[in-house]
């Protein structure tokens, strides 16, 4: 196929703001997007040039360098690690005798890594030119490095390569209360918008993302601000490493997320949604768009929605590209707006100033789910589950050294006990609850509730059982924030790459105690000074791990202060073969340097 | 770091807030940095120009406000506020971030034509930075020389985006942008080369003369002040920052 630039440029109206879709559009033809493509699009948009080389630089899966023909990414999330990605890996890149992030010399395949692409529990799993492949073993990936010889086109691979399964292990009121697509909407208007905002409020619903801000409150706030023109957005960039209940509730239950979007259009007097999908669930991207196409036809969605006279509403679905830090609300609208997803300063906040500077809400997929059954059944439908402060129930996604990972509903309150329980877990040694931003559990915390008084949680659930290095686990933690860091501010920017460097050193044997205070040090920083949300929560894996396991790191150390960042003794490899010695005096050791 | 006695700034019935225990006064719409230096208080800050919009990246200006972490640049001052700002805490975690500053780049103040009037370089003789703790990472950066009388040294480009606002809000060029992510954030020119010599900058342009540090230079002009006359040899930033930008 031929670029054919004017034509996704009139596709997409010339306007800059679709600047992230016209990227993924030119990718998905040449493979990259090189300088020259980047000059056009410039010109074509009438943007400076630079802002679109900004953005092709931002997002992880716009190339701006010739890739493979097959693009392989494997995802690198601990629990794909955990299930031998890293193995499957290794086995690849030797099949095509390649290194990580190498292209071949014939141009068909590279290999790398990618972060979390939400197939816990089916992984270890991976991207071959976008497109999501599971349940990874030494067999399919044997077929999957012939198909690539082969050459054919990944859209002639036989299906059952991308199957998608679902994994619905316990299901609480939001997975088993059946919608007629449309009842909520008439609900919400039989009672009128400014009720359901208030329903909404007194139902006690809070964001399902992991901020946990009052729905209500929020609700109201973007229906008080000033302007005609509102925005809806639904934030299903499931980033957070370990989390994959939107996938399920997009993938099973599209209807009742999408019904909360207009239920929420239709309370703040929005006539524009926005799905934010993340690119790493293309799989989503057909049957959504299905949906909303069906629901047009059914009159839930375009003019007098559900025969409301002036209640317009419809809804368009964007994709991301590749960056964690979008899920930040903020940020997630700069690259709704075709920018660099960084998130911005606040005050303002998205409710008065968001989507085009207008008032908008953004509310995670679980949040709109919910929303739509408290219009359909009242404010008691949560009210009557759950905790004091976390009202209704939370779908988390349980992953690792458990029998069945899959996703589980569970009224708040629950405690981490009871789902380790459910899910078979033995011998469990900790719990990353919410993901690397997250809480890390030790054994003696089983006892804690999931809710928001006690342990908040986005969604992610991984269990690590007593085989599993507490300390590797962390080093994986610290290696996504880095790649992940949007790069704003000093903080987040330079202190995760320390961090990642000296966790990297410390699991290596390499580390000192500096090392170890060096750490907390950096952490505690980035915590205090950090711009959002990703810098502040990047240093509670290593802080966590220092608090609960410190053994861990102790046994590691060497028992120095300081310790030279290279290995002096191996420094001197060459000399001792230039000049065949081995013995005592041509060695050094450290401990006594 | 010590705040200069309030005087002829104390007005009558402006608003006040708190920093360090003493009252500053401030105007609807200041952020807590701007009320702070036009009172005479210094914050240490770095990416702050008060020709434009704040951009809070480089959080050298955070403060506690009521006990919160926040960048004083970017927190608009409300009237009660207890603001700290001059404590061993803060300072520290300051100098931690001049630190990541030190070692994110290539910063050799000895053979710097910026050396004396770089605003890194007082703030971390401010905040008594003596080594910049962590390993150094080094990175490989190019120097663009293209351009016949602007010299673009990016090791030593802190991000501040100085240069990238003047060049898009004052000189309606933007000649620059920022590219990358996170560690590999860098500094690019609008030019498909690269190169800035293929870009509209012009010597005379506001974005000539923003670079708080020694990344953006004209040619030919190198030591023109010699070492011991340039504007920190004889005050530290905290005197120099209060003077220029109070008006004091």
């Amino acid at each position: 196929m031929k670029l054919n630039l004017s034509a996704i440029l009139a596709r997409h109206h010339g306007d800059s703001a679709r600047l992230v879709q016209i990227l993924r559009d030119v990718q998905a033809v040449e493979g990259y997007v090189s300088p020259a493509v980047v000059t056009e699009i410039a010109r074509g948009l009438g943007v400076p040039r630079g802002r679109v080389e900004g953005v092709v630089g931002f997002y992880s899966f716009i190339e701006s360098e010739p890739r493979g023909r097959f693009r392989v990414l494997f995802s690198d999330n601990v629990t794909d690690e955990m299930a031998g990605g890293h193995e499957l890996r290794a086995r690849m890149l030797d099949a095509f005798r390649l290194e990580l992030g190498e292209v071949s010399r014939d141009g068909l395949v590279s290999i790398g890594a990618t972060s979390c692409t939400g197939l816990c529990d089916q992984g270890p799993a991976m991207l071959v030119n976008g497109r999501a492949i599971g349940r990874l073993t030494p067999a399919r990936i044997g077929a999957i490095s012939s198909l690539i010889r082969g050459g054919s086109p990944v859209e002639d691979w036989p299906d059952n390569l991308f199957t998608i399964n679902s994994h619905v292990e316990r299901r609480d009121a939001l997975l088993s209360t059946p919608l007629e697509p449309g009842d909520a909407i008439d609900a919400a208007i039989a009672r009128g918008a400014a009720a359901t905002v208030e329903e909404v409020a007194r139902s006690g619903l809070r964001g399902r993302g992991g901020a946990g801000y009052s729905t209500g409150a929020k609700w109201a706030a973007c229906a008080s601000a000033s302007g005609p023109e509102r925005y809806i957005v639904c934030n299903a960039d499931e980033g957070e490493p370990g989390t994959f209940k939107d996938r399920e509730l997009l993938a099973h239950h599209a209807d009742l997320v999408i019904e909360g979007m207009t239920v929420a259009g239709f309370a703040v007097g929005a006539s524009v949604g926005l799905i934010y999908l993340r690119a790493e669930y293309p799989f989503l991207v057909a049957p959504l768009l299905a949906v909303l196409e069906e629901r047009r036809g059914r009159r839930l969605l375009g003019r007098d929605v559900c025969g409301a006279h002036g209640f317009d509403f419809d809804i368009e679905l964007h994709v991301g590209a590749g960056a964690y830090v979008c899920g930040e609300e903020s940020a997630l609208i700069e690259s709704l707006e075709g920018k660099r997803g960084v998130p911005r300063n606040r005050p303002p906040y998205p409710v008065t100033h968001g989507y085009k500077q207008k008032p908008t809400v953004v509310n995670n997929v679980e949040t709109l789910a919910a929303a739509a059954l408290v219009a359909k059944h009242g404010a008691d439908f949560l009210r009557a589950r759950g905790t004091a402060k976390s009202r209704g129930t939370k779908i988390l996604s349980v992953s690792g050294d458990v029998a069945r990972p899959g996703v589980y509903e569970y009224p708040f309150g629950v405690t981490v006990r009871q789902v380790l329980a459910d899910a078979g877990a033995t011998d469990t040694q900790a719990v990353q609850v919410g993901g690397p931003s997250g809480t890390l559990l030790a054994a003696s915390e089983l006892d804690r509730r999931i809710a928001f008084e006690d342990v908040p949680s986005a969604g992610a659930f991984m269990v690590f059982d007593g085989t599993r290095d507490m300390l590797a686990v962390v080093e994986s933690f610290t290696r996504f924030f880095a790649h992940e860091s949007c790069g704003f501010c000093t903080p987040c920017r330079v202190g995760t790459t320390i961090c990642a460097q000296t966790m990297k050193r410390i699991v290596a044997g390499q580390g000192t105690r500096r090392d170890v205070k060096d750490l907390a040090r950096v952490s505690q920083v980035m915590k205090a000074t950090s711009h959002c949300g990703l810098g502040a929560t990047a240093g509670n894996p290593a802080l966590d791990a220092l608090a609960k396991f410190r053994p861990s790191f102790d046994k590691r150390l060497r028992s120095l202060d300081v310790l030279p960042t290279f290995d002096l003794d191996e420094a001197l490899a060459a000399g001792r073969e230039a000049t065949a010695r081995d013995d005592a005096g041509s060695h050094l050791d450290q401990e006594e340097t | 770091m010590t705040s200069l006695p309030l005087t002829a700034v104390q007005a009558g019935d402006r608003p006040t807030f708190q920093i360090d225990g003493h009252d500053v006064p401030f105007d609807d719409g200041q952020s807590i940095l701007t009320a702070a230096l036009a009172a005479g208080t210094f914050i240490p800050y770095l990416c702050f120009h008060p020709e434009f919009t704040a951009h809070g990246s480089c959080k050298l200006c955070t403060v506690k406000v009521n006990g919160r972490h926040q960048a004083s640049c970017t927190t608009p001052a409300h009237a009660g506020d207890v603001v700290e700002s001059n404590t061993a805490e803060l300072n520290d975690e300051r100098k931690t971030i001049v630190q990541f500053l030190f070692t994110e780049g290539n910063h050799f103040c000895p053979s710097c034509e910026a050396s004396g009037s770089c605003t890194l370089q007082a703030v971390a003789y401010e905040l008594g930075m003596t080594t910049p703790h962590f390993s150094p990472l080094f990175p490989d950066r190019p120097v663009d020389a293209s351009h016949p009388d602007v010299l673009i040294d990016f090791n030593r480009c802190i991000l501040c985006e100085l240069c990238v606002r003047a060049s898009a809000i004052v000189d309606r060029k933007s000649v620059f942008s920022l590219a990358g992510r996170g560690i590999t954030k860098h500094l690019v020119v609008n030019a498909e080369s690269g190169n800035l010599a293929d870009t509209d900058l012009s010597v005379e342009d506001a974005a000539m003369g923003v670079c708080p540090v020694g990344a953006i230079l004209r040619k030919r002009r190198g030591f023109k002040t010699p070492i011991g006359e340039r504007k920190y040899d004889h005050h530290p930033i905290h005197e120099v920052a209060v003077t220029r930008q109070g008006g004091g």
